[in-house]
């Protein structure tokens, strides 16, 4: 596959590692009184859509960005690229 | 009809005009006892056991396409009780037995064949794990044994202990390993399920659940609603899709596996062996083909099939220990969705709705598993209670902090 | 032996004569020829033997289709099983060997078989050989096995070299016949970077094999212009011997090209064959249609082929068949091949066609009827007609010419989504559904059976995909033949009719797959094995899908149809590694004082990629322990000096690098001191630990932390998943400084006066006291760090410098401490020294291990967020009883205690469910003068002084052990501290 980096344009997914939904960037509040509850379901409960996912990807042999592709599970093409800095903050991980 | 070797020769001498259908291709009824969806392997061996251990009557199989088109119709074949933890030994050495009296229990020959499975060595630390492995099998009742290279060598004189980037320091062998004619076990089953009056219903799609008062009491399908006492799903690849339909998000993800087939060559391996420093593993089935495998592809997928960089890097882990297989052609490959759950251990549990049984999350392992699933499950939903030797298969595990983590991996699907 | 076959014409060079040998007998061809036009123009019909049966068997085809004529090619080393003759190019000097055979090849012993044929039917096995149980491994699978396969492999180590590489154009056009070489021009004379790439050795596709006119000239000249004109193009690359065996993800496509196949032995230094990736933006696929058989009673003699081979042989090899042939077609195809071989010569003894309005000819008979059966042990004598009228004929020919139609040759659409459908007018399958992104379809591939289809598709495809502006160029003259085919499988028969020849399958098969309830098409390739041989059933799938659909009332395309996957062809697993095999699998990894650690001889570990020195052996020592318990004692008696570069290290910088380490570490951070270094652990967001060790504070807003040898890349991802994705904001930086600095821990009671001969600062113990770290200089300016952390419990530091004077340091350390005899050791002396002070590392970082199991469960800081930290506290993982690790000694001290064994009670059963906990690492302790282990034991905290048994049924070891504290030496850290 080709993962088109919003930086350094297209590049082989083999450059990249995976590592799965971009749910993982909304780790949940540890002081909430439903803490337990939200790190079980944050840690291990998955769509895992037929279709379009937004997923995470590390440009290990590149520039080291963490990445969320939106991809479809189905046909792999891929519909955009992010750097997940900026999707971290659009969800409001800014502290 | 019985299978028997008289059979073949009466049949060949009078034109097999008397060979029946294996199994019939009944209209479905309005309404079963219990449901099994998904006519894998291990939905079918569900239905056999229900009717032949359990006594349960009215049984139906729903199978979207046709029986055996998923992971059993499509992996490398390989029965195996090589288990360390707890909540797995039991399991798959009760499995590994079952296997061991199949082709008598549903009169079909599977070719099951323990040919024996060797898991290569590379390293100390490898060694103590797998020594830790041994152990455990052999205190579980399972059989293993240490082999050093020169034993291993004397088996496979071809092996790269030349120039091997990692070299190698012996293998942990299960001698009752092996592998099984795959599709067979598929027919097996179902010929057998069926002669027990279970309705095998293919090219039926569940289409959604019909629910009341917390508890299911049928299923949509393509070819109408079909009412049920109990349901159990049995769709690993898809268990997410389906259980969706119930709301339920499952601790599990998709990931394509291929699988490779070379030209039929001349025997060359004996057994089945696994690679230890890369991502290969390999055996030879009856028919000729150098059946192998690796890695994952790595990503979600419901795609069957996958990429060139994993075939490349399933191709050079066996370059690097049998250099000798150059030569011999890749002839086909293939990929399976695997359930990949979070912990890399299964789910035969109940769910939270009435009436609705789940069997899932066999990551690349579900065709060994295949015999001691349906069992578990037939128990399951025939007793209500798991069977003993699955007990820790529970969809709670994750919520208490009692997974089952063979390779320690953690929460990461791919990784196991 | 003369090429008493041999006919005029041909794209061969017949001013050189090539010598080749056939199961040892010699023969001559000429340059162009394939191993199978070179057989056929010397007479030789039979080439093989089938699968089950072991019937003879001569080629079917002229491609890479090919289901009987395969052979051993080469010897020795380079022995290739399994080689379609019809796709190897003739080279002076090639053996080959006839295979699947016992005993020679007419007077095969295996071809018993087929006197059993009626006993060995589709899926007998299924049913049989289940009695008494224990005889199928016995008996009856080594029978099965002993006869399985096809070819054999040399089982030498292959000597070829196999390459790999990458290719990026605009246009990749798969298949150089008239529709491919017209897309190639079009796109090449726009500035297009194409790709054309053609399976055969020889580009032009079908039209070589033609005698059509193309454009005023013959067809095989026209290519041969277009070849010349793509040559002079610096934009287009040409790739004969190149099959394109996948379409894969975002249009990488994959591509073998055969470099060396074509030599008698690869030129010096080229790789036999390279795999590339090919990135294209577009692709025109026109990879041709492929004949297809009529299936009929003994249609699997040698002499029997597609009516298109035996016209390829004679147009494009100069090779006939046989002096007399006849032909059985279904469709205006078939007689092409009897009008060229006629007007080479060649006697025809019929042309049957099935069809009532048969075309006529004026050169030969042209019969309407059926061949229903055939003669000739090892080769085609007779074919028997039943004519229209119900008459027989029979037929005296040594060759059979088969048509039933062109299916095209769909294989690279349906590597995705496609599937494909079905067309009346060709009765045959077409592209559909959702092809390839960015693939379109041109030619016979597409169902665009004439040359001038062709040639207008490629064409079209070309500018289309191109977004080329204006009329199509102007193409040459050339033929545009309707189809027409009347759609006809088999000759229904009393005998065998086969329609998988190398598997075997006869319509007999298909039929009791269809009365046993194997219906669809997957069960009946399943059940039938149909489909399944090395040709993947290029020829023998459609016949077996229309019989199927006759006997199920359906329509073929109702029936469904099979997927083609990956690779188009049978591809060589060696290519598929390239260069990563043996040695070279993985790259190397060495540390900067590898060359230094060579020259005093020591013995290397893989770690990881990496090279360790594993220990060092001096003179007279002969066991490995020798020299390891001499570097453990050593070091603890004076000094001793390890490398430990290859431990990971991550440079974290900015303002917030406490607070991040905060929260990557469960323990707290945010406090330690500049200049301090301390332990930490990291815990997966599971709460397992994943990782374990020390960050030093070099400035308020700079920490270095280490990492294990193995988790130095998943740390660095983890920690950059952390801070891009979950602290976005956070003022940090992070550098994986792994490969920068050089790190070698020097341990032991006078490791402090060593490095006070190197070191240009005061390390004295209160200036630099146990955790100290600081940036300092070395050997008057250079710079270094210095950390006073151990590992193996001695007064220890690890000085790092950066990587270039990595051996100069290690020297400098050896000169410097040669007055304290300081000893240099490896991972073996390393690992007992952390045992003996009962340090957890990898094997009880198992990936299972909680804090809690290490017995640092308090470290979990209660104070602050940590990654783990929420879910280290489920129920589950803090149970009582729960695991704790402990020391394990032998009650008798000549016992050993192996890593892996498993801890039982003293007394009571010995079996799984009574298992303690287990052994994680084990060592011979000199120190101590008895084996020590560190391990995991139910509770095992509680039970330090319990006597307990230590088992390993695996390797044999029952000993009586004690359950002690794991740190083994020193206990109150006396001496790190001095």
């Amino acid at each position: 596959m080709i993962i088109d980096h919003p930086l350094l344009g297209p590049r082989d997914s083999a450059e990249f590692t995976y590592m799965g939904d971009a749910k993982l960037i909304d780790r949940p509040d540890p002081d909430a009184a439903t803490a337990a509850r939200d790190f079980y379901d944050y840690a291990y409960l998955r769509d895992n859509p037929a279709g379009w996912h937004d997923e995470l990807w590390f440009h290990e042999q590149g520039d080291r960005s963490w990445l969320v592709v939106t991809r479809n599970t189905i046909t792999h093409e891929i519909r955009q690229v992010r750097l997940a800095r900026d999707v971290a903050r659009a969800r409001g991980r800014s502290t | 009809m019985r299978y028997s070797g008289f059979q073949v020769i009466k049949q060949a001498l009078t034109g097999h005009k008397g060979w029946t259908p294996a199994w019939r291709d009944p209209e479905p009824q309005s309404h079963y006892d219990i449901i099994i969806i998904g006519g894998g392997g291990h939905g079918l061996a569900t239905a056999y056991y229900l009717a032949k251990e359990y006594g349960q009557k009215r049984i139906a199989v729903l199978e979207k396409g046709w029986i055996g088109g998923g992971n059993v119709g499509r992996n490398t074949t390989i029965i195996r009780s090589n288990y360390l933890l707890d909540g797995n030994e039991p399991f798959y050495e009760f499995s590994l037995k079952l296997w061991e009296g199949l082709e008598q229990d549903f009169n079909y020959n599977a070719m099951i064949s323990q040919r024996g499975i060797l898991n290569l060595i590379h390293s100390d630390a490898q060694r103590d794990a797998f020594i830790r492995r041994g152990n455990a099998m052999l205190l579980g009742g399972a059989d293993a044994e240490m082999l050093t290279t020169a034993q291993i060598k004397a088996r496979y004189p071809y092996l790269n202990t030349k120039d091997a980037r990692f070299p190698i320091k012996g293998g942990l062998a299960q001698h009752r390993g092996g592998t099984v004619r795959h599709d067979a076990v598929v027919w097996g089953y179902a010929r057998g399920a069926d002669s027990r009056g279970v309705d095998i219903i293919q090219n039926c799609e569940v289409t959604g659940f019909r629910q009341e008062s917390g508890r299911v009491v049928g299923v949509e399908t393509s070819r109408g609603y079909i009412g049920a006492g109990k349901i159990g799903c049995a769709v690993a690849g898809s268990s997410s899709r389906l259980m969706s339909k119930v709301d339920m998000r499952l601790p599990m993800e998709s990931h394509v596996l291929q699988a490779f087939v070379s030209e039929g060559l001349k025997p060359v391996m004996p057994g089945v062996v696994t690679f230890g420093a890369g991502h290969f593993y390999c055996s030879q089935s009856d028919k000729g083909g150098l059946v192998f495998g690796g890695d994952l592809d790595g990503y979600n997928s419901y795609a069957q099939r996958g990429n060139l960089p994993v075939v490349e890097d399933v191709c050079e882990g066996g370059m690097a220990i049998f250099p000798a297989f150059a030569r011999a052609r890749l002839l086909r490959m293939w990929g399976g969705v695997m359930d990949m759950s979070m912990d890399g251990s299964p789910i035969i549990d109940r769910t939270p709705i009435g009436g609705l049984y789940f069997n899932g999350g066999w990551c690349y392992g579900g065709f060994k598993a295949t015999p001691a699933s349906g069992f578990c499950f037939a128990h399951l939903l025939a007793r209500d209670e798991p069977h003993p030797t699955a007990t820790a298969y529970r969809f709670d595990r994750f919520e208490t902090g009692h997974m089952i983590d063979e390779k320690g991996m953690g929460n990461q699907p791919n990784l196991h | 032996m003369s090429q008493k076959n041999r006919i005029s014409g041909g794209q061969i060079d017949r001013t050189k004569t090539l010598n080749f040998t056939f199961d040892g007998k010699r023969y001559t061809g000429h340059p162009g020829d394939t191993l199978a036009s070179a057989l056929l123009a010397n007479g030789v019909r039979l080439m093989g033997r089938s699968f089950k049966y072991h019937r003879p068997r001569g080629v079917l085809t002229a491609g890479s289709e090919e289901p009987n004529a395969l052979v051993e090619l080469r010897s020795g080393a380079r022995q290739e099983p399994n080689t379609r003759a019809t796709t190897t190019e003739l080279f002076d000097g090639l053996t080959a060997k006839s295979q699947n055979r016992l005993g020679s090849l007419r007077f095969d012993a295996m071809a018993i078989n087929d006197r059993f044929s009626n006993f060995l039917t589709a899926g007998f096995y299924y049913k049989t050989f289940m009695w008494p149980k224990a005889f199928w491994e016995k008996l009856y699978e080594p029978i099965i096995r002993k006869a399985a396969g096809l070819g054999s492999l040399s089982l030498k180590d292959d000597p070829d070299v196999y390459d790999k590489g990458f290719l990026h154009c605009d246009m990749l056009i798969i298949g150089a016949g008239p529709a491919g070489l017209v897309a190639a021009l079009t796109a090449g004379r726009s500035g297009a970077r194409v790709i054309l790439a053609d399976e055969d050795f020889r580009m032009g596709g079908r039209i070589n094999s033609e005698t059509f006119v193309i454009g005023g000239t013959s067809g095989a000249d026209w290519a041969v212009t277009a070849i010349a004109e793509l040559g002079s193009l610096p934009n287009v690359r040409i790739m004969p011997r190149t099959t394109v065996i996948g379409a894969f993800d975002h249009g990488i496509y994959g591509a073998v090209e055969r470099v060396g196949d074509h030599l008698a032995t690869s030129e010096t230094g080229k790789p036999r064959q390279i795999l590339w990736r090919i990135y294209s933006k577009h692709t025109v696929l026109a990879a041709g249609a492929t004949e297809r058989p009529i299936a009929f009673d003994n249609n699997d003699r040698p002499g029997i082929m597609l009516a298109s081979a035996m016209r390829t042989y004679a147009n494009r090899f100069g090779v006939a068949a046989d002096k007399r042939v006849a032909i059985f077609t279904n469709n205006d195809d078939g007689h092409r091949t009897a009008a060229d071989l006629h007007a080479k010569g060649v006697k025809i003894a019929a042309v049957v066609d099935i069809r009532p309005d048969v075309p006529r000819s004026l050169d030969y008979e042209v019969l309407h009827g059926e061949v229903v059966d055939t003669k000739g042990r090892l080769g085609l004598t007779f074919a028997e007609v039943k004519l229209g009228d119900g008459s027989i004929r029979t037929l005296e020919c040594g060759a059979l010419g088969v048509s039933g139609g062109w299916n095209p040759n769909v294989h690279l659409t349906c590597h995705q989504r496609g599937r494909p459908t079905w067309n009346e007018t060709l009765a045959a399958f077409v592209p559909g559904g959702t092809l390839p992104p960015g693939m379109v379809v041109a030619g016979a591939a597409n169902g665009d059976m004439s040359t001038h289809r062709a040639l207008q598709g490629g064409a079209q495809a070309a500018q289309t995909v191109l977004d080329l502006e204006g009329p199509l160029p102007d193409l040459p003259q050339a033929e545009d033949a309707p189809i027409n085919v009347t759609p006809f499988w088999y000759v229904e028969g009393a005998s065998r009719a086969w329609l998988d020849q190398q598997n075997d399958v006869t319509v007999k098969d298909v039929k009791l797959s269809h009365q046993e309830g194997f219906r669809s098409v997957e069960h009946l390739k399943r059940y039938t094995t149909l489909g399944m041989a090395t040709d993947q059933g290029k020829t023998s799938n459609m016949g077996g899908l229309a019989i199927m659909a006759e006997l199920a009332g359906k329509t073929i395309p109702e029936v469904g149809t099979t997927m083609f996957r990956p690779p188009y062809t049978p591809t060589a697993i060696g290519v598929f590694a390239g260069r990563h095999r043996g040695k070279d699998f993985h790259p190397t990894r060495l540390t900067p004082s590898h060359k230094w650690a060579e020259e005093r001889g020591a013995v290397f570990v893989e770690v990881g990629n990496w090279l360790r020195a594993q220990w060092f052996p001096r003179a007279g020592e002969t066991h490995w322990r020798q020299s390891v318990d001499r570097e453990v004692l050593a070091t603890r008696a004076s000094v001793g000096v390890c490398d430990v570069t290859t431990l990971g290290k991550v440079d974290v910088q900015g303002r917030d690098a406490a607070a991040f380490l905060n929260m990557i570490y469960c323990n707290g951070f945010g406090k330690l001191a500049v200049g301090k270094t301390r332990y930490g652990l990291m815990l997966r967001e599971d709460g397992i630990a994943m990782d374990d060790g020390t960050a030093g504070r070099l400035a308020e807003d700079h920490f270095v932390v280490t990492t294990t040898t193995a988790n130095a890349l998943p740390v660095y991802r983890h920690m950059e998943f952390v801070r891009q994705c979950l602290a976005p904001d956070m003022d940090v930086q992070l550098i994986s400084t792994t490969e920068a600095w050089a790190q070698y821990a020097v341990a032991g009671p006078n490791a402090r006066k060593l490095l006070e001969k190197i070191v240009d600062v005061d390390i004295s113990n209160d200036a630099f006291p146990f955790m100290a770290c600081s940036n300092i200089t070395i050997c008057d300016g250079l710079r270094a760090r210095l950390f006073r952390i151990s590992f193996s419990g001695e007064l220890a530091y690890e000085i790092a410098v950066p990587t270039a004077y990595g051996d100069a340091l290690m020297r400098k350390i050896m000169e410097a401490g040669a007055e304290f005899d300081v000893t240099p050791y490896g991972t073996e002396a390393l690992g007992v020294m952390r045992i003996e002070k009962g340090h957890a590392a990898g094997n009880e970082l198992n990936g299972t291990t909680t804090a809690a199991n290490l017995g640092i469960g308090r470290m979990v800081s209660g104070l602050k967020d940590s990654i783990g930290k929420v879910l280290s506290q489920r129920a589950g993982l803090n149970a009582e009883g729960d695991l704790r690790q402990v020391g394990i000694k032998p009650v008798n001290p000549a016992d050993p205690v192996p890593a892996g064994a498993h801890l039982m009670k003293a007394t009571g059963p010995v079996d799984a469910a009574h298992d303690q906990g287990y052994v994680t690492s084990a060592c011979y302790s000199p120190t101590l003068g008895h084996a020590i282990a560190l391990g995991f034991l139910k509770d095992g905290s509680a039970r330090l002084g319990e006597r307990m048994r230590l088992v390993s049924p695996l390797t044999g070891v029952n000993v009586d052990v004690e359950i002690v504290s794991a740190h083994f030496i020193d206990p109150d850290g006396e001496r790190l501290r001095a």
